[in-house]
């Protein structure tokens, strides 16, 4: 494969983001929603 | 006998930002980025001209488009806002763009790692490159604008028109390859006759529903956390003013002079109970 130096890196760069931002959104929201009542944290 | 209101209201809703509709979602883009990886990465062929490096494009065609979505939605949340006044769209229009910004980074770092092996440079200042790192930095300023402190209600008006204002360059970023010469090419999927193979055609397709359905997984669960992140903010206010309450009513009142501007505040002027609208 020609350029696999780029094409790993690109595919590394954007699922490390996406698995990055979403490990954050899941533990900040884990964490506000203790603080919470259980009928304020009930999603549809 | 009696129940807890809060056990009976909803004691068995579990911790975090979950649900069954965002599991399901969850689960079928983890098939989606497999099916992706395998389609992109082994089963399509190289291309003519650009060689093995077009399967940077199964990433960067559907990161950009993704991207350009979420600022539609940031832009038609802040209109929802500045007609409605609801939280929601306020919520939706800030969740948006904190995504959109991540794609819109994710694009422009694809389109360096495609440039170099295709264009021989990782960048150059052609319009829509240019336009398109304008908008990165247009929406990480709306993301600023919603942090500075304030009365919720005017910085949520603040932040929908700076949203408006930062999507003007969504439709210039789009049309900048057709109003300006660019070494960037001009449409190509969008065209009634796209000249792609089938199986890169797939490949692509594949990738918009895979970040799509990424998008709309993310954009849930950073609502939500946007929406407790307000209701933690709402409960520290609450607290506060509780224990300001408590502060006044333990200080005695002093008989000689009780309308010394030195005074403490009197309890009955701090307000004892908050609603929605007073955030």
């Amino acid at each position: 494969m020609t350029d696999a130096g780029y094409i790993a890196a690109s595919y590394v760069a954007v699922f490390a983001s996406i698995i990055g931002y979403t490990a954050w959104v899941l533990v900040r929201g884990r964490r506000l929603s203790r603080q919470v009542a259980p009928e304020d944290r009930r999603w549809l | 006998m009696t129940t807890d209101p809060q056990t009976a209201a909803g004691g068995d809703a579990p911790v975090g930002t979950g649900s069954p509709f965002t599991r399901v979602l969850g689960i079928l883009c983890l098939v989606g980025i497999a099916a992706l990886l395998a389609f992109g990465l082994v089963w399509s062929a190289p291309d003519v001209v650009q060689s093995d490096s077009v399967r940077i494009m199964y990433l960067h065609v559907p990161v950009a488009i993704v991207a350009f979505l979420a600022f539609a939605v940031t832009a038609f949340g802040s209109v929802m806002y500045l007609w409605r006044k609801s939280q929601f769209w306020d919520l939706t229009a800030g969740a948006s763009a904190e995504i959109g910004v991540m794609f819109t980074a994710l694009t422009l770092l694809t389109g360096m790692l495609w440039g170099r092996p295709t264009w021989g440079v990782f960048w150059v200042w052609d319009a829509r490159l240019t336009t398109t790192a304008l908008l990165l930095v247009l929406f990480l300023g709306y993301l600023a604008v919603r942090r500075i402190p304030g009365d919720p209600d005017v910085v949520a008006k603040r932040a929908a028109i700076a949203g408006l204002i930062a999507f003007i360059d969504v439709p210039i970023v789009h049309y900048s390859t057709v109003w300006w010469r660019t070494l960037h090419q001009g449409p190509t999927i969008t065209r009634l006759d796209p000249q792609i193979d089938g199986l890169m055609l797939f490949s692509l397709m594949l990738g918009m529903v895979v970040f799509l359905g990424v998008y709309l997984w993310l954009l849930v669960h950073r609502f939500r956390v946007a929406y407790l992140e307000s209701q933690v903010d709402d409960l520290g206010l609450d607290v506060a003013l509780a224990e300001r309450r408590a502060e006044g009513s333990a200080l005695p009142t002093s008989p000689t002079s009780p309308t010394s501007p030195t005074s403490p505040t009197p309890p009955e002027a701090a307000p004892l109970v908050t609603t929605g609208d007073e955030r």
